[in-house]
């Protein structure tokens, strides 16, 4: 039991903690991501546009997906939500619950990369060079070029090795103003999300207490109770693999014994545990059957009973009927001593 | 008993100590903020100032409401403000002693910006430039309105060809410098000196009251906690015995279903426990079908009756 509640005290004080913790690696990730991104502008008229406001929505988008996919919960979201009903009602508190819960933590990361992006600036710039004001940031003096012109001139501000317009509209103007608007909208994402978040976290107590203490329990108790039918099914599965091994190292004995017509020779009284844990095998040829055995003919997933004293309630019952009971007499008589 | 003595101790020693940790945590935050966030005045006429102000009181902003989302004692302020009466009286001088310590604490971080913006000098410089009176400085003399406003606009832009090499810049430039870095160390020194004197003379007024609240804040706060962890180990028995019980009521269908005798050799009884009379492919199968489509139900008192 104490075993139980060690491990119980780390899955639950870790779990909060766990998730919480893949949330800010994964905006640590972002912001990582986001440095180590080669931003290439194409400083073409109409591509302008495509790669920068892609470049600000994509990647968010992936890693909003990616933040569920690594939310081991999800499964068991799914799993709640898809079960047949049963003697067990279902709850849609209880799964709204899990789903918000884990949408909140998932959201971290692209608010983080589309922060980044816009207080940096390089993406509006590229993406709006095109619509900068030149009639009040630019010259008016200057000779008066057609639209397409002034667009494909205005479209390579971002790449200051290539701009040619510096008689239009100087480059240090133009971005310096893109920058100022791109950092604000930054800004000002970053307060609304802010508001939000603190909106969502002080309104609940006032609303809504008391449901929300009962969606959170129930919502413990399902990840709780998948994680102890997991252990048990574990420790079930040990157990099983361990009588099969055994079972399977006696029916090998059995049958060497059965093939070479030796009388089975009692092990010496003093032989001990070591003697019982060879398991009748103890000899190079035999070890090296048991094992070509094992690999060429697996036995069934099926545990006999373990054996009984002779003699001793099988009459009148119902007999195995899937076991060959000659075997099992000799196994008896040769397993006595055990 | 021991168990409990540790898990208290820890909690109460720590709760203070966490919420301290957070607020200078986020103070560093702010500093690290500042300093990698590239500020780009935009030199224009009218966008100077809302930039640079915006600068200046937006973040602020952000992290104030920052400190009030991560301090978790917050929660419990409210939680505390708007439960039912019940059985248990409010008592509101409490509730103002948690929100007066989550407040003191949410504005470390947004004075720490503040002040180092007004240190560091370039958001006031942004702000101001545009209004500043041309006839203080040499080198606006022989220029029109609208050509002033437009140097004074780019005096926080060194690298401008307009302003590049005019001494007139860097003497604004000085100019609002010196009064952003006044303000500064003078708004850094009321706050200190305020602090001070709060922590000094606050013994000498009310100072019983202020044990009371305090202590019974604290209660409430690890109140809050025991009962979470008191819900956390209840689930758990539920679902252990919930799972002992729906291994059970397999087996026992099994014993029903089919005809074999349990074996009751001596040496197999603890294997047999563990394997709870599930030995067959087909057997675990099942189990595990009927785990997932059927659910037992979320009531444990038959298992109580075993």
């Amino acid at each position: 039991m104490d075993k139980f509640r060690m491990i119980f005290q780390f899955f639950q004080s870790n779990q909060e903690s766990f998730m919480n913790g893949i949330c800010g690696i994964m905006a640590l990730a972002s912001t990582q991501m986001y440095s180590a991104f080669d931003f290439n502008c194409p400083c073409l008229p109409h591509y302008n546009l495509a790669y920068g406001l892609g470049i600000l929505l994509v990647p968010p988008f992936i890693l909003f997906l990616l933040g569920f996919v690594l939310n081991n919960n999800i499964s068991m979201l799914a799993e709640e939500w898809r079960r047949p009903q049963g003697q067990r009602g279902k709850d849609s508190a209880v799964l709204r619950y899990m789903f918000c819960s884990m949408a909140q933590r998932a959201m971290i990361a692209p608010a983080v990369w589309v922060s980044v992006t816009l207080l940096d600036g390089k993406c509006i710039t590229c993406a709006f060079c095109t619509s900068v004001p030149v009639d009040t940031l630019g010259n008016a003096s200057h000779p008066r070029l057609s639209q397409g012109e002034i667009e494909r001139v205005l479209a390579r501000i971002p790449c200051k090795e290539i701009y040619n317009g510096q008689q239009l509209i100087a480059n240090e103007v133009a971005v310096r103003y893109l920058r100022c608007i791109s950092q604000a909208l930054g800004w000002c994402f970053v307060l609304l999300m802010t508001t939000l978040a603190f909106l969502v976290r002080s309104l609940r107590p006032c609303f809504s207490q008391a449901a929300f203490l009962k969606s959170r329990y129930w919502s413990h108790y399902i990840d709780i109770e998948r994680k102890l039918f997991d252990e048990t099914c574990a420790e079930h599965a040990r157990s099983f693999a361990k009588v099969c091994i055994q079972q399977f190292f006696e029916g090998m004995s059995t049958d060497l014994v059965a093939a070479r017509c030796h009388l089975p020779r009692k092990a010496p009284a003093d032989a001990g545990e070591a003697a019982e844990k060879l398991l009748g095998i103890t000899d190079q040829g035999t070890m090296n059957m048991a094992l070509k055995s094992w690999h060429r003919c697996k036995p069934p997933l099926h545990l006999h009973p373990p054996a009984l004293p002779t003699g001793n309630g099988w009459a009148g019952e119902g007999q195995s009927h899937t076991q060959p009971s000659a075997p099992r007499r000799e196994t008896a008589a040769y397993y006595s001593c055990v | 008993m021991d168990r409990f003595r540790m898990i208290f101790q820890y909690f109460q020693s720590n709760s203070e100590s966490v919420m301290n940790g957070i607020c200078g945590l986020l103070a560093l935050v702010s500093v690290k903020m500042y300093t990698s966030f590239d500020f780009s005045c935009p030199c224009l006429p009218q966008y100077n100032m809302a930039y640079g102000l915006g600068i200046m009181f937006v973040p602020p902003v952000i992290l104030f409401l920052c400190g009030l989302i991560l301090n978790r004692q917050s929660l419990v302020m409210l939680e505390e403000w708007r439960r039912p009466q019940g059985r248990r009286k409010k008592d509101l001088a409490v509730i103002r002693y948690m929100f007066s310590s989550i407040m003191q604490r949410a504005m470390v971080a947004p004075v720490v910006w503040i002040v180092v913006t007004l240190l560091d000098g370039k958001c006031l410089i942004c702000a101001f430039s545009g209004s500043m009176d041309p006839e203080k400085f040499v080198g606006f003399a022989n220029l029109s309105t609208a050509q002033v406003q437009e140097l004074l606009a780019k005096v926080p832009c060194r690298d401008d060809e307009l302003v590049r090499n005019n001494t007139s810049r860097k003497a604004v430039s000085r100019y609002l410098r010196c009064w952003s870095q006044a303000l500064g160390w003078s708004i850094l020194l009321i706050l200190i000196i305020a602090a001070f004197l709060a922590r000094w003379l606050r013994p000498c007024f009310n100072q019983a009251t202020l044990l009371q609240a305090r202590h019974w804040s604290n209660y409430i706060d690890i109140e809050q906690k025991i009962f979470e962890e008191t819900c956390c180990e209840h689930s758990r028995l539920f679902a252990h015995k919930c799972i002992l019980h729906f291994f059970e009521s397999m087996r026992q269908e099994i014993k029903l279903h089919s005809f074999s005798l349990p074996g009751q050799g001596e040496g197999a009884e603890e294997e047999e426990d563990l394997l709870r009379g599930i030995t067959d492919q087909d057997q675990v199968n099942k189990l595990l079908k009927t785990w997932y489509c059927d659910k037992p139900p979320l009531d444990v008192s038959q298992a109580h009756q075993r």
